[in-house]
């Protein structure tokens, strides 16, 4: 019982713990991914002692992302403009990055562990109402950006406050209609299960990801997941060269840390979701409970360990996919306007999520009956 | 209970983390105010006034829209999970219940709700 207890709360500590690291990776990447886009040479100053240099390894930035940022952003002034609200103003920051961490419970990172005569699920909580819970807690993040636009009484801030509010929640209702649609299809709200649900194959060599029964899904989710960390082309809530830096304009050290790296676990959790819903999760193309099956050649029959691992590989390297996929857009787009963000959001977006719909029930009652 | 064991772990660390990273500077940070430092930040302009002032109703009326419209979607989700179930008299009623918040949104649209002052 108390191992069992112990087993979960590490598991959600590990969770935490990855995803707040690999945003900051993420940071790294798109610091030199973006030199590396526009043909700059990027971060490369910062160094201890030289040492890098004198063992002759380039200097990739490391330590400016890793170690001086960091040491830099938490030893700055508290800063509080006078006339700002104090408590909502270091709530706002909390209420931003907090939710996002949480919502990773639910993620599955792999299938079941199997360790003497106990079984661990791969993922933090297993929850029957997990796409509820998602969506719940995710909602919570609004009020992250609502409130500092709002608490920082600065005339940019709360322009990019509502700005924020406004579009992450447009953006939601795309969201919550195209994991809709793939609720259907796989008939439970519980993401390990949809994980389940999604391996084998068709004609014995088709994988049965979500992305082959809902292509138009994933395109929603995808843009209205971008949408949601405001970041390029969606990124009008902080757009430097109207709003200087949106509702964190009025923010410093660790509260501004804070908000950046919201921005990066949102990333990565839009591509856990995508990878889950549409890609399968953490399965493996061919890779079944028991071994590789592969079509037409043969199987290879694998201990649970390693075909675990090979699970937990396959989701970290799908998210990382689409992790590069979101800065990839993120350094060739332009900024969209906000009206025409108002437009996507709204006219596109959403008729074309209820199409999306409409069109999954109808062929799954017509199968069904 | 068991089940909710890790989510209160998983809220009670992210809680930890977040709050040591947002009030960390106040311990390892300077503190030296000034009344110019204090100043909402308005380009180097002395601030006009306090921000917490009117602003355009329209943001007023997205929230308003979301709000509906974030309702048909919740509202949906049962129905989604239970569709094989429901078959076509599920269909139906859903359909007309998306079919009349449609003809709300036509009509948010047409009445420019969503259109740019």
């Amino acid at each position: 019982m108390l191992t069992d207890l112990l087993i979960d709360a590490a598991k959600a500590i590990v969770a935490v713990l990855l995803v707040l690291n690999l945003a900051t990776v993420l940071l790294w990447f798109e610091r030199k991914g973006s030199a590396l886009i526009q043909d700059r040479v990027g971060a490369n100053r910062a160094a201890i002692f030289g040492i890098g240099r004198r063992l002759g390894v380039p200097n990739l930035g490391v330590t400016n992302t890793f170690v001086a940022d960091p040491l830099k952003m938490f030893t700055k002034e508290d800063f509080v403009p006078d006339q700002a609200d104090r408590f909502l103003h270091t709530l706002a920051p909390f209420l931003s990055l907090f939710p996002v961490l949480v919502t990773f419970a639910v993620v599955p990172f792999g299938d079941r562990l199997i360790v003497g005569s106990r079984v661990i699920d791969l993922q933090v909580c297993q929850l029957d109402v997990g796409v509820l819970y998602l969506l719940a807690v995710l909602g919570i993040g609004i009020y992250g950006a609502a409130l500092g636009g709002w608490a920082s009484n600065n005339r940019w801030a709360l322009l990019g406050g509502v700005r924020a509010s406004a579009q992450m929640i447009s953006y939601e209702l795309a969201m919550g209609l195209a994991i809709i649609a793939v609720v259907m299809t796989f008939g439970t709200l519980d993401l390990q299960e949809i994980c389940r649900r999604q391996g084998g194959a068709w004609f014995g060599w088709l994988p049965k990801w979500g992305i082959i029964y809902q292509p138009l899904a994933f395109l929603l989710l995808l843009t209205a997941g971008i949408a949601e960390s405001k970041r390029i082309p969606f990124d009008m809530p902080e757009g430097e060269s109207e709003l200087i830096a949106g509702y964190f304009t009025e923010y410093s050290g660790g509260k501004q840390a804070a908000f950046m790296l919201t921005d990066f676990a949102e990333v990565v959790l839009v591509s856990a979701l995508v990878a889950t819903f549409f890609f399968g999760g953490w399965q493996v193309p061919y890779l079944y409970p028991e071994g590789f099956r592969l079509p037409g050649i043969g199987s290879v029959l694998l201990p649970n360990l390693v075909v675990a691992v090979l699970g937990v590989l396959a989701f970290g390297l799908k998210v990382v996919f689409f992790c590069w996929l979101q800065i990839l857009v993120r350094w060739t787009l332009p900024r969209f306007r906000y009206d025409q963000l108002m437009y996507l959001g709204w006219k596109i977006l959403l008729p074309l999520g209820l199409i999306n719909l409409a069109a999954t029930a109808v062929v799954i009652v017509a199968v069904a009956s | 209970m068991a089940t909710w064991f890790p989510i209160a772990v998983i809220i009670g660390f992210a809680a930890f983390v977040v709050g040591a990273m947002v009030s960390a500077n106040r311990i390892l940070g300077p503190r030296r105010p000034s009344p110019v430092k204090g100043q909402a930040f308005e380009c180097g302009n002395p601030p006009s006034g306090s921000a917490w002032a009117r602003f355009s109703v329209r943001f007023y009326l997205i929230a308003i829209l979301f709000l509906v419209f974030d309702v048909e979607v919740v509202l949906l989700y049962p129905w989604a999970v239970a569709i094989r179930r429901f078959g076509t008299v599920g269909l139906v009623d859903a359909g007309i219940f998306v079919a009349v918040l449609m003809v709300a949104l036509i009509y948010a649209v047409r009445r420019g709700a969503l259109d740019p002052d």
